[in-house]
């Protein structure tokens, strides 16, 4: 009968060792912005409610959404919203079974970040 | 005893057990939102900063209420189904049900707060 050994085989590339590729970043930054932007979803419900609720309450949640904190996280969320839907136009992209050649899922992954930073800053302009 | 073929069971199901029901879901609602959010986010910018009185107006205006109300709804629901995607990759066992669970309640939750308050703001 075969003894059964131990045998060394190579340990799949650690994340903390990986060298980092736009291809994993952005990938990973798809489902960082995604999620994230459950909190400007609660504050923009929670004054909308308070909002149809009353003078008083639309006060105190008007007060957190226009603070400097407020602006901070609505800001960085409209980031969020644009890289996530241009990241989401890749994966429909992909599921499509096109733009999977390297270079050019390497260039859509640059093209996600630049035109998340382009699309914010015309929002911006227009609001 | 279902008078089923194995084959048929198994058909378009995979390990899921709903098949890629999931996952079209995503690409559905990506397409959707892909039309409503880039108007929403102007618009609810330009509405952002003005009294009780101007956001009122906004909201009561019947374009707005519905492009709102779209994206309330289409956007928790992807974001619960895509929670749960992530939920899935990182816990197992009862961990994950409770936190399944969640995302999915706050999701009908925040739409249910937000239909009602859009509700009350434009009717």
């Amino acid at each position: 009968m075969a003894e059964t050994r131990e045998v060394e085989r190579p340990l799949s590339p650690h994340l903390q060792i990986y060298r980092p590729q736009i291809t994993s970043i952005s990938s990973i930054l798809t489902r960082i912005t995604g999620n994230a932007l459950i909190v400007a979803s609660l504050l923009i419900v929670w004054w909308l409610l308070a909002a149809a609720t009353s003078e008083a309450y639309f006060r105190v949640a008007d007060a957190v959404l226009t603070s400097w904190f407020g602006d901070l996280v609505l800001v960085l969320s409209l980031w969020a919203v644009w890289y996530h839907y241009l990241a989401g136009l890749r994966h429909l992209l992909w599921d499509a079974g096109k733009g999977l050649e390297l270079q050019t899922a390497e260039r859509l992954g640059w093209a996600c970040i630049i035109g998340s930073v382009v699309l914010t800053v015309i929002t911006l302009l227009l609001v | 005893m279902r008078y089923l073929t194995a084959r048929k069971r198994a058909e378009g199901l995979g390990s899921a057990g709903s098949g890629t029901d999931h996952h079209w879901y995503m690409i559905i609602s990506s397409v959707g939102l892909a039309f409503v959010v880039p108007v929403f986010l102007v618009a609810f910018g330009r509405a952002l900063g003005g009294d009780r009185a101007e956001v009122l107006a906004s909201f009561s205006n019947p374009a707005m209420a519905i492009l709102t109300g779209l994206v309330i709804f289409f956007g928790l629901r992807h974001f619960a189904a895509g929670a749960q995607t992530m939920i899935e990759d990182y816990s197992k066992g009862l961990t994950r049900k409770v936190l399944v669970i969640f995302v999915t309640i706050l999701s009908y939750g925040m739409i249910a707060t937000g239909l009602f308050a859009l509700a009350k703001i434009a009717l």
